[in-house]
C-alpha cells in the first residue's frame, strides 16, 4: 500500500457556477464566481475566465465584496476559512479561521461578518479581527438565530447594515444589530385560496427600510413598518407561477428584480408594483441574481450551470456557460480532436467541454427537436455516444420512453466536417435493434472504422460505412455488417482490443470473443458466478490481458493467449477505467459507504495507488483526460498521474479529479507569473495587439539597453527621497528643485536623445 | 332529535339590492348604507353589525350620496333633493330639492354647519344645517361639467370637488376657485374618453387624493396644485376612497371588486418622512364597489353584488375574537316571510309587492334525510302591488290565513282573503282606525281575533279583527310615561296573554293583553334583541341578542329563569358565539315544552334545556358522533345545542301547526347568477 499524502481529490475544473450569487466588482469589468475550490474571475465584455483565486481546500460556498475597499473579495469556503483576496492581482490578503463550524454563507457589512452554519443551521455574527497578521483567528463570536433556513437567500442585510433579515418556512425575522431586538412575523400555511406561503427568498431595500420576500407559490410580498408588532404591513404582488427562486434590488432601490423557474427575468418598478418589464427565455431557472454597484449591469445565474451577463436596458451581453451536469445519461468521453469532455450537455445536446481552459466549447445538437421545459413529459435524451479513435465519427443513440413497451430510440452517426469544424450528421438508423441498446464501440483500428451495438434483443451488430447499393450517391453510409448473438443471451458490454484484430462480448456471465475480420468466435470465458458488468482489453504492454468485473463483486484478468484466468480478486467495481495512454487502469470500488480508488496494471495484481474514501458516494462515470504537457514526476504513487488526469463524476453531480502537489506548485507558481494588465481587458484584439505592443517594447529597450536602466533608478531614487521624507524636514522647494529636474536629466553615456521627448 | 317533515322552500326570488352608497359616523358607532332601490340601512358597527335600522326606499328615487351631520342622517340622488331622515320612527323627514338637476354627491364638513352638494348644472350648492331643517345658503362658483364627487377640508375652508378630467378647490369663504387639478386620461382608445374624477378625499395637511376612471389614485399638493404622486391601482375605474381617522390609511375601491389599501408608512424606520404606499389588496366582491368606508378597525365595502362586506384589520384590532372577523351581510337582519301557521300559507314580502303562496303537499313517510314525493306542488295564490310609490315596510298574514295586512311609510292596507278551493279572492277594508296609519311592525294575535300594530310612538295598537271589519281596542304604553321620543318597536311577540315587544333602545316591554296595562320591563342589555319568543306553556319569554347571548325571563315571577342564570355562569360554547349572523326567529315546540327552535343565515339549532350545556372542550357539532355510539353512551354525550346545518342561506324557518318545518332558503348562488356580468378580467396574462 502506498501512501496518498500528495494526491488529494479537488474540485477542478467543470464545477458549478451557480452555486452562490456571482458579483460584480465595482467598475463593471469583472465578475466573480464561485467554482469548487475556486472563486473565478471573468471578464464581463469578453465572457473570458481571466484567472482565479485559489486557496481554499474545499467547497467555496460564499463570496461577497469588501464593503471597506471594493477592490477585495471576501469568500468563505467549508473549510472553516474566510480569506480577503486582491482579486485584480489575485492576491491572498488576509486568512480568517472561524472556528465553529463549516462555514456555509458569508454576508458581509461593515466589518462585521455573519455566517451560518451547516449542522444546527445557525445565523452567527463573527466579528472580524482588525489585525495586520496574515493569519488570524476569528473568536469573537455571537449567535443571532438558530431559526435560519438552510437556503442562504432567505438572509439579507438591510438598509446600511442596521439589521439582518431572514426567513425560514413561514416565518420572517428582522435582527437589529444596534438593539440587538428581534421582530418575528409569520404567515399562515396555507389560506382558503390555497396559497403556498413559505419563504423562498429575501431581499432588501437599499435606502428605504422595505424587506421584498419572495414566496413558495409564486407571489413577492414587500414588507415595511417592521418595527412594529402589530402596525406591520405589507403589499403582494403576484406574477410567478412557481416559486420565486431569488430577489435583487438594483444599487439606487428603483426596482426589484425577480427570477425563478420559468426563466424569466421580471423588474419590478418599486413604488409603481405592477409596472414590470420582462427578459424571457433565459434557459435554465434563474437561481440568484446579482447587480452590479452602478446598476449598469445585472447577473443572473441558472439552473444550468449558467451566469448570463444582462445590461440594464434588459439586453443580454454576455453568457458564461460551466458544465452542465443535471442529467448525465452518456459516458463521460474525451473527443480525440480537441481533447474536450463530451457529455450530456442541454436537453437533447451533447456538451464539449475544455477542462484545461474549463470553459465550455459548444452544444452539438443530437436529438433536433424542440424541448418543452415541462415536468412529466417523455422526450428524446441521448443516453449512449462514442467516438472513434480519431474523432472523425461520432455515433449516438437517443431515446425516449421509460417502460420498455413504449420505447422509441435512433442511432445516429456523425460524420467530422473538416470545413466546419464540426459534426454533421451522416447516417439515422430508426430500427437499428428490437429492443434498446446497452452498449456500443468503435474499433480502435486506424484503417476501418466499424461500429459494435449490443442491444437487449440478445444480439450485437457490427456497423460498416459503405456505399449502399440502393442510393446511388457518392456518400458513404452505415449499414449494418454482421449480426452476432449467443446462445440467445442478452449482452451486457462490449469492447474492442487496443489494435481492433479481437471483439469482447459479454453475454450475462460469459464473454465471447471474436475476429471482426471473419466475424467467427474465438473463445470464450467464463468466469461464473455473476454477471458482466465491465469489460476491458489491457493496453500497450499489457494488451494480451482482458479485465471484466461482475456483478457478484468480482474482478477477473484473462490472459488472452492462453484463454486462462491470470488473477482474480474480490472487489465490488462499480467503474473500470482504462487510461488510453497508459497500461493503467483505474477501478472505483463501492464499498460501505464510500468509494475507493485502485490503480494497477493487468500485469499483475498489485495496485499502483490505493485511494481510500475518495467520496461519499458511489462513482459510475470516470475519464482519464490527457494532459498538455505531462508531469514527470517519479514517485512511483504519482506516477500514473503523468500523462493523464483522471475525473470522475459522482452520483450527486460534482465532477471530482485528482491532483499532486507538484502540480498545484505548478499552477500557483504560474498565477502568479500572470499578473494581468488590468488596463486592458483581455479581449482577442488585445491578444493580438498586445502582442505587437510587447514585441515593440521588446525592440525598444534593445536598441537602448543602457540608457534606460540606470536612469530610471536614479530618478526613482530622487523622487522616493523626496516623497518618503517628512514634509517638515525636507530643505525648502528652490533647493530640492534643482535636484529634481536633475534627475531626469539623461545622462550623457547613450545614444544622443533629446531628453524632453522622453519625458513627454 | 326531533322529526320533522321540512317544506324546503326555494321560490322567495328575494334579490338584495346594490350597495350605493355607504356613510361612517365614528361618534355613535353606526354605518349608514343607502342601496340602488332607495333604501337606506343603518348598522350597528360595536354591536356585530347588526341591521338596526331599514328606511324602505321609493321608486325613481336614486340615492347617490349619503352623509352624517352629527347624528342626522342626509342623502342626496338623482331626483335632485336632499333628504334628511327620521331615524327614530325609521321613516323620511323631509326632502329639500336643490335646484340643481341631478345630485351626484353630498358631503357634510366635520363642525357640522353646512352641506355641500354637487349637482348636474356645475355648481356645488351649500346649505346651512339648522336645527330642524336645511336651508340654502349659497352657490360656490359654477362650472361647466357636472360635479362627480366632493371633499371638504378638514377645517372647513376649502372644498375639493371631483369633475370631468379636473378637480377644482373652492375656498368656502369666497366661493371661487382656487386650483383647478387636471387628470389625466387613460392612453390608446381611452385617449378620447372623459376621465372622470369618481372620488377626492381632502387631507388636513393639504393632499387631496381623487380615484378617476382612468384606474389611477392621484395625490395632488392643494397649494402648489401639482401632481405629488400617482399609483396605477387598476385597470377599469376606481370608484371609491375613504380615509381613516388619522388619516394614515386609505382605502379605494376599485370597479374589478377589489380594495386597495394606501398606507402612509415612513419609508425609513423612525423617521418623519412618510409616504403614501400602496400595501394591501382584498378582494371579496365580484362586481363593482360603490362605496368603501374605512371605520376604526375594519373596511367596510359594498357594491354592485350587493353584499356589505367587513373586512378587519388585523393591525388595528385589539383583541382578536368573533366580532373582528371577516364578515359579509347579505340578507336583512329581519324577517321578510310570514306564515300563516294553521293554514299552510306564506307570504314573502317583496320591495313593491307581496306574494302569496300555498306550501306543497307530500304523500308516505320516508327515512330521516331522504326527500318525500310531493303530492301538489306550491301554489302561488296571489300577487298584491303596492299602491303608491312608497316601499312595503312590514307585512304579515294571520296564522288562519285570512287576512293580510301591510304598511309602507305613507300607508297601511288590510285585506281579507277569501279562498274556496281554486278562487283566490281579497277584499279590502276599508275605514281602518286613524291610529293605523303607519306601522312599524305588524302582528296577528295567534287566533288571528286582534291585529297589533307598532306605531311610530313606542306603543303598540290593538285593533280587534271580525267578518264585518275592524275596530280600534285601545293602545300599550309603556309605564314610564314620560318618555315623549319614541323608538321604533321591532319585535311583537304575542301569546294570548302576554304581548312582548323590544325597540331598537334595546328595551323590552311586556304587556298583560287581558288588562291592556304594561306588565314589566326587562333589565336592558347592551346588545340588540334579534328574536324573541313566549313559552306557550311556562310563560317564559325568551330572548336572542345580536352578540349571540341568550335570555330566558319568567313573565309570572318577573325575574330571568334559573336556565338563563346557568347560561350565563357558564357561558355559552366558541362555536356558538363566532357565528357571524344573528338567530332571526325563537320557535316551541309544543310536543317538547323544553325545546327551542332557533335559526340564523346558515344553521337551525334546537336547544334542549334538559341536557346539559357544553363547556368549550365539549364538541359543539356533536350529531355525527352521536350517531356512531351505541344508545347507551348518547346520553353521556348529547348536550343542549343540537345543529342542523343541513339549510343554507336561510331567510325564514316555521314550524306550522302540523309538526312540519318551512325553511325558506334563498341559495346565494341563486342571487349571484341574477347579478348583471361584472367587468371581464384575464385571469393569466402580463
Amino acid at each position: 500500500m502506498v501512501e496518498t499524502s500528495d494526491i488529494r481529490v479537488v474540485r477542478c475544473g467543470g464545477s458549478k457556477v451557480n452555486l452562490t450569487p456571482p458579483i460584480i466588482s465595482s467598475d463593471s469589468r469583472f465578475v466573480l464566481c464561485t467554482s469548487g475550490d475556486l472563486v473565478k474571475v471573468y471578464s464581463t465584455r469578453t465572457e473570458e475566465w481571466l484567472h482565479s483565486l485559489q486557496g481554499h481546500t474545499n467547497q467555496v460556498t460564499g463570496i461577497t465584496l469588501n464593503p471597506a475597499n471594493h477592490l477585495q473579495v471576501y469568500s468563505c469556503s467549508v473549510d472553516g476559512t474566510v480569506k480577503l483576496w486582491d482579486f485584480i492581482d489575485g492576491i491572498l490578503i488576509k486568512v480568517q479561521l472561524v472556528e465553529v463550524h463549516e462555514t456555509v454563507e458569508i454576508f458581509l457589512s461593515s466589518g462585521l461578518c455573519v455566517s451560518a452554519c451547516p449542522e444546527c443551521f445557525q445565523l452567527v455574527s463573527v466579528h472580524l479581527p482588525k489585525s495586520a497578521e496574515q493569519e488570524v483567528e476569528a473568536k469573537e463570536m455571537s449567535a443571532v438565530s438558530s431559526h435560519i433556513s438552510k437556503n442562504p437567500s432567505c438572509t439579507a442585510f438591510g438598509r446600511g447594515g442596521e439589521y439582518i433579515a431572514f426567513a425560514r418556512h413561514l416565518q420572517l425575522n428582522v435582527y437589529f444589530f444596534r438593539k440587538q431586538k428581534t421582530y418575528s412575523f409569520s404567515l399562515k400555511a396555507t389560506d382558503k385560496k390555497g396559497a403556498k406561503n413559505a419563504f423562498t427568498c429575501i431581499a432588501c431595500h437599499p435606502t428605504d427600510d422595505c424587506i421584498a420576500t419572495g414566496h413558495e407559490d409564486g407571489k413577492i410580498r414587500l414588507w415595511r413598518n417592521f418595527i412594529h408588532k402589530k402596525e406591520y404591513t405589507y403589499s403582494t404582488q403576484h406574477w410567478h407561477h412557481n416559486a420565486v427562486n431569488t430577489l435583487c434590488f438594483t444599487p439606487e432601490g428603483t426596482h426589484l428584480l425577480s427570477g425563478g423557474i420559468e426563466s424569466v427575468l421580471v423588474q419590478w418598478q418599486y413604488g409603481a408594483d405592477n409596472r414590470k418589464e420582462f427578459l424571457p427565455r433565459l434557459g435554465g431557472s434563474i437561481l440568484h441574481i446579482s447587480a452590479s454597484s452602478d446598476g449598469q449591469l445585472f447577473c443572473t445565474s441558472h439552473s444550468d450551470n449558467k451566469i448570463t451577463v444582462i445590461e440594464s436596458s434588459f439586453k443580454v451581453c454576455g453568457v458564461i456557460q460551466g458544465l452542465v451536469k443535471d442529467a448525465v445519461l452518456t459516458d463521460l468521453m474525451i473527443d480525440p480532436r480537441s481533447k474536450a469532455l463530451v457529455l450530456n450537455g442541454k436537453p437533447g445536446h451533447l456538451q464539449f467541454y475544455s477542462l484545461l481552459r474549463d470553459k465550455h466549447l459548444y452544444n452539438l445538437d443530437i436529438v433536433q427537436q424542440e424541448y418543452i421545459y415541462e415536468a412529466g413529459l417523455d422526450q428524446f435524451e441521448v443516453v449512449k455516444a462514442a467516438f472513434d479513435i480519431k474523432g472523425s465519427w461520432l455515433a449516438t443513440v437517443e431515446e425516449r420512453g421509460k417502460k420498455s413497451s413504449d420505447l422509441e430510440f435512433f442511432l445516429k452517426l456523425w460524420a467530422f466536417d473538416e470545413r466546419t469544424q464540426s459534426f454533421v450528421l451522416n447516417t439515422t438508423i430508426t430500427a437499428a435493434h428490437t429492443d434498446r441498446i446497452i452498449s456500443m464501440c468503435f474499433s480502435s483500428s486506424e484503417e476501418t472504422t466499424m461500429l459494435v451495438t449490443a442491444a437487449e434483443d440478445s444480439q450485437f451488430k457490427a456497423w460498416c460505412q459503405g456505399a449502399d447499393a440502393d442510393t446511388q450517391q457518392d456518400q458513404n453510409f452505415w449499414s449494418c455488417d454482421f449480426v452476432g448473438s449467443y446462445h440467445k443471451l442478452n449482452p451486457t458490454n462490449c469492447s474492442f482490443s487496443a489494435d481492433s484484430s479481437l471483439l469482447a462480448v459479454s453475454f450475462q456471465e460469459v464473454i465471447t470473443i471474436w475476429s471482426p475480420d471473419t466475424w467467427e468466435m474465438l473463445t470464450t470465458l467464463c468466469q461464473p458466478p455473476g454477471v458482466i458488468r465491465d469489460l476491458c482489453f489491457g493496453r500497450l504492454s499489457c494488451s494480451k490481458y482482458l479485465l471484466g468485473t461482475t456483478t457478484k463483486n468480482l474482478l477477473c484478468c484473462w490472459n488472452l493467449l492462453t484463454c486462462e484466468l491470470e488473477w482474480s480478486t474480490s472487489v465490488d467495481v462499480s467503474k473500470l477505467q482504462p487510461d488510453p495512454f497508459s497500461e493503467n487502469v483505474a477501478a472505483f470500488s463501492y464499498q460501505s459507504k464510500h468509494t475507493d480508488l485502485f490503480v494497477f496494471k493487468p500485469s499483475e495484481p498489485r495496485p499502483l495507488f490505493t485511494n481510500k474514501n475518495v467520496c461519499s458516494e458511489k462513482v459510475h462515470r470516470a475519464v482519464f483526460v490527457p494532459r498538455e504537457e505531462p508531469l514527470n514526476s517519479c514517485d512511483e504513487s504519482t506516477q500514473w498521474l503523468n500523462r493523464s488526469q483522471l475525473y470522475f463524476l459522482t452520483q450527486n453531480m460534482d465532477l471530482l479529479t485528482f491532483s499532486t502537489a507538484t502540480e498545484e506548485d505548478r499552477m500557483l507558481s504560474s498565477s502568479k507569473q500572470l499578473v494581468i494588465d488590468d488596463s486592458v481587458a483581455v479581449t482577442p484584439f488585445y491578444l493580438l495587439l498586445g502582442k505587437h505592443r510587447q514585441q515593440q517594447q521588446k525592440l525598444n529597450t534593445q536598441s537602448h539597453p543602457v540608457s534606460d536602466k540606470p536612469q530610471q533608478t536614479q530618478g526613482s531614487v530622487t523622487i522616493k527621497e523626496l516623497l518618503h521624507t517628512p514634509a517638515h524636514v525636507l530643505p525648502a522647494a528652490s533647493v530640492l528643485c534643482s535636484m529634481f529636474v536633475n534627475s531626469f536629466l539623461i545622462s550623457n553615456t547613450g545614444v544622443q536623445q533629446d531628453p524632453l521627448s522622453w519625458l513627454t | 332529535m326531533g322529526e320533522f317533515k321540512v317544506h324546503r322552500v326555494r321560490f322567495f326570488d328575494y334579490m338584495p339590492s346594490g350597495i350605493r352608497a355607504l356613510a361612517f359616523n365614528r361618534d355613535i358607532e353606526r354605518i349608514a348604507v343607502a342601496r340602488m332601490d332607495g333604501s337606506v340601512e343603518v348598522f350597528h358597527c360595536s354591536d356585530r353589525f347588526f341591521q338596526e335600522k331599514i328606511i324602505p326606499g321609493r321608486e325613481q328615487c336614486g340615492i347617490e350620496g349619503l352623509s352624517w351631520v352629527g347624528e342626522r342622517l342626509f342623502s342626496a340622488g338623482l331626483n335632485g333633493g336632499i333628504t334628511e331622515y327620521d331615524l327614530t320612527n325609521q321613516k323620511v323627514k323631509y326632502t329639500v330639492d336643490a335646484y340643481g338637476g341631478p345630485i351626484w354627491t353630498i358631503a357634510g364638513n366635520q363642525q357640522g354647519t353646512h352641506l355641500a352638494v354637487g349637482c348636474e348644472d356645475g355648481t356645488v350648492k351649500l346649505f346651512e344645517v339648522n336645527e330642524d331643517k336645511i336651508q340654502f345658503e349659497r352657490n360656490l362658483d359654477r362650472q361647466k361639467s357636472r360635479i362627480i364627487s366632493l371633499s371638504w377640508h378638514p377645517s372647513g375652508s376649502k372644498i375639493a370637488a371631483g369633475m370631468m378630467d379636473m378637480i377644482q378647490i373652492f375656498n368656502v369663504e369666497t366661493g371661487h376657485s382656487v386650483h383647478r387639478l387636471l387628470a389625466d386620461r387613460g392612453v390608446g382608445t381611452s385617449r378620447s374618453k372623459e376621465c372622470v374624477v369618481w372620488s377626492v378625499v381632502y387631507l388636513s395637511d393639504g393632499t387631496i387624493i381623487s380615484g378617476d376612471s382612468v384606474g389611477m389614485v392621484k395625490l395632488w399638493d392643494d397649494q402648489t396644485g401639482t401632481l405629488i404622486k400617482s399609483h396605477n391601482v387598476t385597470k377599469c375605474d376606481v370608484l371609491a376612497l375613504s380615509v381613516s381617522q388619522n388619516e394614515d390609511s386609505l382605502v379605494a375601491g376599485t370597479s374589478e371588486g377589489t380594495v386597495v389599501q394606501f398606507q402612509f408608512i415612513s419609508m425609513v424606520l423612525g423617521k418623519d418622512d412618510k409616504e403614501w404606499v400602496r400595501t394591501r389588496t382584498f378582494k371579496n366582491h365580484t362586481h363593482d364597489i360603490r362605496a368603501v368606508a374605512e371605520i376604526t378597525t375594519a373596511v367596510v365595502s359594498g357594491g354592485m353584488d350587493a353584499q356589505l362586506v367587513v373586512r378587519p384589520l388585523l393591525d388595528k384590532v385589539e383583541v382578536r375574537s368573533a366580532a373582528s372577523a371577516l364578515r359579509k351581510i347579505h340578507f336583512p337582519h329581519r324577517r321578510l316571510v310570514s306564515c300563516a301557521r294553521k293554514s299552510g300559507l306564506m307570504l314573502f314580502q317583496y320591495p313593491g309587492h307581496l306574494e302569496l303562496w300555498r306550501l306543497g303537499e307530500s304523500e308516505g313517510k320516508g327515512m330521516p334525510g331522504s326527500s318525500l314525493f310531493v303530492k301538489r306542488n306550491p301554489e302561488k295564490l296571489l300577487h298584491l302591488k303596492v299602491k303608491g310609490e312608497d316601499h312595503i315596510r312590514c307585512s304579515a298574514v294571520s296564522p288562519c290565513g285570512e287576512w293580510i295586512v301591510y304598511s309602507t311609510a305613507s300607508s297601511l292596507r288590510l285585506y281579507r282573503l277569501h279562498c274556496d278551493n281554486n278562487n283566490v279572492s281579497i277584499t279590502k277594508i276599508s275605514k281602518l282606525p286613524m291610529v293605523l296609519s303607519s306601522a312599524n311592525q305588524l302582528c296577528f294575535s295567534s287566533d288571528s281575533s286582534h291585529l297589533f300594530s307598532a306605531s311610530t310612538q313606542s306603543s303598540v295598537h290593538l285593533v280587534s279583527l271580525s267578518q264585518s271589519g275592524c275596530k280600534f281596542v285601545g293602545t300599550l304604553k309603556p309605564k314610564s310615561g314620560e318618555r315623549t321620543i319614541g323608538f321604533g318597536v321591532l319585535h311583537i311577540i304575542e301569546d294570548g296573554k302576554w304581548l312582548a315587544s323590544a325597540n331598537s333602545d334595546h328595551e323590552v316591554h311586556i304587556y298583560n293583553l287581558q288588562t291592556r296595562k304594561a306588565h314589566c320591563t326587562v333589565p336592558v342589555y347592551s346588545s340588540a334583541v334579534t328574536a324573541m319568543g313566549i313559552h306557550p306553556t311556562t310563560n317564559c319569554l325568551f330572548m336572542m341578542y345580536a352578540d349571540q347571548q341568550m335570555c330566558e325571563y319568567s313573565i309570572e315571577q318577573k325575574q330571568y329563569t334559573d336556565w338563563s342564570r346557568m347560561v350565563q355562569r357558564k357561558g355559552l360554547h366558541r362555536f356558538w358565539m363566532e357565528r357571524d349572523t344573528p338567530c332571526l326567529n325563537v320557535m316551541f315546540n309544543p310536543q317538547h315544552p323544553s325545546h327551542v327552535i332557533l335559526h340564523d343565515t346558515y344553521m337551525l339549532c334546537i336547544i334542549d334545556q334538559s341536557l346539559p350545556l357544553p363547556d368549550d372542550k365539549t364538541q359543539f357539532y356533536n350529531q355525527l358522533t352521536l350517531k356512531s355510539l351505541p344508545e347507551e353512551q348518547r346520553k353521556s354525550h348529547s348536550h343542549a345545542f343540537k345543529v342542523c346545518k343541513t339549510f343554507k342561506d336561510i331567510l325564514c324557518v316555521e314550524l306550522m301547526s302540523d309538526q312540519s318545518l318551512v325553511v325558506v332558503e334563498r341559495p346565494l348562488e341563486d342571487v349571484a347568477s341574477q347579478l348583471p356580468a361584472p367587468i371581464k378580467q384575464k385571469k393569466f396574462a402580463t
